[in-house]
């Protein structure tokens, strides 16, 4: 069989794209869930109309995403059963919980509560109805863990034994499971990296409407959060990547030496910057170094030993047999530098942008301006950017809504891809994970379904998305200002249009 | 019993729920078409279920989640195996969610239009297949020594799957027109009712050939009290609805599904998919399920996530109790 349309391929690939696409809506929606709570939070206890304003505003943006995660979501509960059959019965009986965790407790709390905060405008009093995005909130970041928990078994399978006599792995602490330092780190990296996406997102749009002065007043508080959020999910992002980055060097040497192309062991080991190599030949032709950096960042120290790909191969060959234990070398490489780049390229726009924006009391008398028009970007102590250089930076913070996006996706495609060939680290390898009696047509036939439909509705979401946010936040209305005493609504109102309807 | 016995039923919960809540609201997406005058009237039925589609969708998602943890090799074998039909599913469902969120957002009238013909069919389509599903499974399919389903597509297309589809889909329906009944104010109420009872007609007569095939094939005593269970109420659900008492038909509509499924499981047990190849060759409780100590943690998972759950879906059925009219849907898009 021609290798490119073997099962395992054609599976790794549908897998790939479905889940590359789902995670695009993910961390939009654990971030926007939890910043429209804190707009809607602000609403309510300072009663200013424009955070009312804004939280109308980003919470529609909010549901355009939620959608697609929503339907996406379904997709990935049912598909390790549809290609992955042989994963499913060797490691369901761990790798299922957490699945089922997520399912009973995350999603009905996600799925109900944003039903009733989207009818529930004129159906509870406003407390009530905020209360119900904050459960949405605690609901995306509970299925998060969960999900990542399960994840993170895969990266290092802990707590089980194999069953020899069913041929399957078998759970024996679901607590270890829960909270082993992988799964701990990658949450923490997860959830920050969710917040620097949402933050970006909120920049972006704000920067687009400042540039053109319009909406001011609730596109300066939008920028302000977004600014705040993208600082702190991005450092948080930065440090928890650190941490996530040692316990791979201890928990996949492979992963990591393949991120940094290091073909054999170093001490001092060097951080590359660039680097071009030969695969079969097992060296790089052209390398950039930073000497010792990677001993640190792996370490600790700038003196360690550090393994590298050709000592981590036999290592394996040793333990698990002969083969070729090596992930695909320039995927892990430059995926690894792709998710770093970004993730920090929108770090630091954000944090220019903090300092070009700074309060009022930073700043000298005549740069100060009103609640309602478009902050002067003040980079000098005294001085600010001139029109140019203005309109250049609303530009790049437009822009950098898209950066996380990439920064994600490529974090996982690193990932992933990263620990191959197997599938559980060291435990069960990706060729026998495949369902053995799924043919290559069907395989083919619903990965084309899958990308077709996707592709459709990415145009037809990212239109929408356009639209609203192109339209601005939206005028309150009576009905806005004067939400119901009573859950149900209030009778006054009973013949009232819905203050939302599908 | 033991644990794994516990889950058999805990999984026939989720599946119970699921069809008695999805139920209702593919119901009301196949109404948009046959009951709805115009796009006021279909909105009317759209909203109906707004608050709510997407928790009663959940229940899927728990119900293939607690396969995969309680019994791997049952989720294994019936997503593989049931491959395409399953696909079908997932895009209907895809579709489905991004048609109910989408269809106001913009004015167009192609716009609308292709989101409601969207929400027709794939509240129409996952109705039959859930039927042709389950009637495969009980029926039993081409399943090997190694679990794995050795069929094709056409063998999935049998006359007794293909009528518990049939089955599903105008039972859901009724449901749906029952629901609406409860649900909305006027003469959209009024023709609800009357389109409930042919619907509920056809239900019936479906629905007693099936059941009856199925109790001849597989049924024992406990199998037959679901039947006559479920063949009462669906009689009782019709007289309710031309009594007026819309509550009442609801409730026993809900209690025909419930009853209907249950009756499914228990022929099923203690089989989870039965081989028509070979009977050693089932999937039974003990061979397809989890260790003890999964069943044990996801028994307490379940055990207190659940009733949990049915408090606060049910919490937002009563926020949302009030009847719906033309009246309550604003003209402006959203």
């Amino acid at each position: 069989m021609d290798l490119a349309l073997a099962p395992e391929t054609l599976a790794r690939w549908q897998f790939g794209i479905t889940t590359v696409y789902h995670f695009l809506f993910v961390p939009l929606t654990i971030s926007l869930a939890a910043l429209t709570a804190g707009l809607e939070t602000a609403w309510v206890r300072t009663g200013n109309e424009k955070y009312l304003r804004a939280t109308k505003f980003w919470g529609k943006l909010f549901l355009i995403n939620i959608a697609m995660g929503v339907v996406t979501g379904i997709v990935q509960e049912f598909q390790f059963g549809m290609n992955w059959s042989d994963y499913s019965r060797f490691v369901g009986d761990v790798f299922g919980a957490p699945l089922a965790f997520e399912a009973l407790i995350a999603f009905f709390f996600e799925s109900t509560f944003i039903g009733l905060w989207i009818f529930g405008w004129d159906k509870l009093p406003k407390k009530i109805h905020l209360a119900c995005m904050w459960m949405v909130s605690i609901g995306t970041i509970l299925s998060a863990y969960f999900i990542l928990a399960a994840n993170s078994w895969m990266q290092h399978p802990v707590g089980y034994r194999i069953n020899e006599q069913r041929g399957r792995a078998e759970l024996t602490d679901f607590w270890l499971v829960l909270t082993q330092n992988t799964a701990l780190a990658q949450a923490f990296h997860t959830l920050s990296a969710a917040f620097l996406t949402g933050g970006a997102f909120m920049v972006g749009i704000a920067a687009f409407h400042l540039a053109r002065k319009k909406h001011i007043l609730v596109m300066k508080t939008s920028l302000r959060l977004g600014l705040v959020t993208v600082v702190i999910g991005g450092m948080f992002t930065a440090i928890s990547g650190d941490v996530l980055g040692k316990i791979m060097y201890e928990q996949q040497p492979m992963k990591m030496a393949a991120a940094e192309a290091l073909w054999d062991g170093e001490a001092p080991a060097p951080f590359s910057v660039f680097a071009y190599g030969d695969v079969d030949k097992g060296h790089n032709k052209v390398a950039i170094e930073i000497p010792g950096l990677l001993s640190f960042l792996a370490k600790d120290d700038f003196s360690s030993y550090v393994p590298g790909i050709n000592d981590v191969n036999k290592a394996e060959q040793e333990r698990y047999g002969p083969g070729d234990y090596r992930p695909n070398i320039p995927v892990a490489y430059w995926g690894f530098r792709w998710m770093i780049g970004f993730g920090m390229t929108s770090l630091t726009i954000g944090l220019v942008g903090l300092w070009l924006t700074r309060k009022k009391f930073l700043l000298p008398q005549h740069l100060r301006v009103g609640d309602d028009e478009v902050p002067y970007l003040v980079l000098l102590p005294r001085k600010a950017l001139g029109p140019t250089l203005t309109k250049w930076y609303w530009r790049i913070a437009f822009l950098t809504l898209g950066f996380p996006l990439i920064a994600n996706s490529w974090g996982w495609i690193f990932t992933e891809m990263g620990r191959q060939p197997w599938v559980v680290y060291g435990v069960l390898q990706t060729r026998d994970a495949v369902s053995p009696g799924v043919s290559q047509g069907e395989v083919l036939t619903s990965m084309i379904v899958f990308t077709t439909l996707y592709a459709i509705l990415a145009v037809i979401e990212v239109k929408l998305l356009a639209k609203y946010i192109k339209a601005g936040p939206p005028e309150l209305t009576e009905a806005d200002l004067n939400p119901p005493t009573k859950i149900g609504g209030d009778s006054r109102d009973a013949d009232k249009p819905m203050a939302f309807s599908y | 019993m033991e644990l794994h016995d516990v889950w058999f039923v805990l999984i026939a919960v989720l599946w119970i729920g699921y069809f008695f809540l999805e139920g209702f609201d593919f119901g009301i997406g196949v109404l948009t078409r046959l009951l709805a005058r115009d796009r006021a009237e279909k909105r009317v039925l759209i909203n109906t279920i707004g608050p709510v589609w997407d928790g009663n969708e959940v229940w899927l998602l728990s119900a293939g989640g607690a396969t995969f943890a309680a019994f791997p090799d049952w989720y294994a074998t019936l997503f593989s195996g049931f491959y395409l039909p399953l696909l079908l599913i997932l895009v209907c469902l895809i579709v489905r969610g991004v048609a109910f969120e989408y269809r106001a957002k913009r004015p167009e009238e192609s716009w609308q239009r292709n989101w409601e013909s969207a929400i027709f069919w794939s509240s129409l389509i996952p109705a039959f297949l859930w039927g042709v599903a389950f009637g495969n499974i009980v029926r039993g399919v081409k399943i090997d020594r190694d679990m794995e389903y050795v069929g094709n597509l056409w063998d999935l297309l049998n006359p007794y799957a293909i009528l518990g589809g049939l089955v599903t889909l105008t039972l859901f329906t009724f449901h749906g027109a029952v629901f609406a009944a409860l649900k909305t104010l006027g003469d959209i109420r009024e023709r609800a009712r009357q389109l409930a009872l042919r619907l509920g007609v056809v239900t019936a007569v479906l629905a007693l050939v099936f059941l009856g095939w199925t109790q001849a094939d597989k049924g024992d005593s406990t199998s037959l009290a679901a039947m006559i269970v479920a063949v009462v109420a669906l009689v009782a659900a019709i007289g309710a609805n031309q009594a007026g008492r819309e509550g009442w038909a609801f409730a026993l509509s809900g209690i025909t599904i419930v009853a209907a499924v249950a009756m499914l499981f228990l022929t099923l047990f203690p089989n989870v998919m039965p081989s028509s190849l070979n009977d050693e060759w089932s999937l039974t409780v003990t061979s397809a399920s989890s260790s003890p100590y999964t069943l044990k943690i996801m028994t307490w998972c379940a055990v207190i996530a659940t009733p949990v759950v049915v408090i606060y879906q049910a919490w937002t059925y009563w926020v949302f109790r009030k009847r719906i009219g033309t009246q309550h849907i604003a003209e402006a898009v959203h």
